[in-house]
């Protein structure tokens, strides 16, 4: 799982008024390169939650390279980039999402996370 | 396939960003992942979620969303339509989508009453094999259209 995708998740759990973000937190991280595309990189930056994503960054010990504000749009390419390896290069293997109201817990297995509820929930 | 998907290998070969896969079924997901290991896709990400359930996105994330929802049976008709929905509520842009040609009217008339455009991109059979002891025919052809759901500007 992608920060890219952290970032555009939120808790469905019944009863949460705010599940967004999901609190994140790992046990495999794996880095990886990918093409950076600076189009894209600039597309996605007014569609993310800035705040989100540096703090979920930090947990994977890779936010240094972020800064506190959300870039403005036609940042300069060492910015994009920084942006670039944070969304797409960095992936969690195994780990768990969190939903920030009920503590309710999502395993990351493989990459993937598993948001399946109960009927209850 | 069950997810609503952006076609996963598809899109991703053809040169979008990025792809989510929404998927429920750990079969699905398994084929999926060793799919991608083999053509060693890197821009793939896979959720497992069930997409008729409370979403696990939030609403307009994704640019556009292609799919080909379960057509629902006896017991489960209209689940194409849940699928549609949930994938309209997901992505600002169109939507592609497979459904029976036989619900375009009311497929047509639902989306349009809520201000979106639907085109048929193309019409084609799907093979539907013998799944259940009511099916008489061993393989049943079923009349099927790909269409757009794109909302008006």
């Amino acid at each position: 799982m992608k920060l890219l995708t952290h970032n555009m998740m939120k808790s469905h759990c019944k009863g949460v008024t705010n599940g967004f973000p999901l609190k994140l937190s790992s046990t495999k991280v794996d880095v990886k390169e990918v093409e950076f595309n600076a189009d894209f990189i600039t597309r996605m930056l007014d569609r993310l939650e800035w705040g989100a994503l540096v703090e979920a960054a930090r947990q994977l010990g890779v936010g240094d390279s972020l800064p506190e504000m959300a870039p403005e749009e036609g940042g300069d390419e060492e910015l994009l980039r920084s942006v670039h390896h944070v969304l797409l290069e960095v992936e969690v293997t195994e780990g768990e999402l969190e939903c920030p109201e009920t503590g309710r817990r999502f395993p990351i297995r493989n990459g993937i996370p598993d948001m399946r509820l109960n009927e209850e929930e | 396939s069950s997810g609503i998907n952006a076609e996963y290998g598809g899109c991703a070969m053809l040169g979008a960003g990025h792809v989510t896969a929404l998927e429920v079924d750990p079969d699905a997901i398994e084929d999926l992942a060793g799919n991608l290991e083999e053509y060693e896709m890197d821009n793939v990400d896979v959720v497992q979620c069930d997409v008729t359930a409370p979403s696990s996105f939030k609403e307009g994330v994704f640019d556009t969303a292609i799919m080909n929802p379960p057509f629902g049976t006896k017991n489960n008709e209209g689940i194409d339509m849940v699928f549609l929905d949930r994938a309209l509520e997901l992505c600002r842009g169109s939507v592609y989508s497979f459904h029976k040609s036989s619900t375009r009217e009311f497929i047509t008339r639902r989306m349009e009453s809520r201000g979106y455009h639907v085109t048929v991109l193309a019409e084609m059979k799907f093979s539907i094999p013998q799944m259940y002891k009511m099916h008489r025919k061993k393989e049943v052809l079923v009349d099927v259209d790909f269409i757009r759901v794109a909302r008006e500007r």
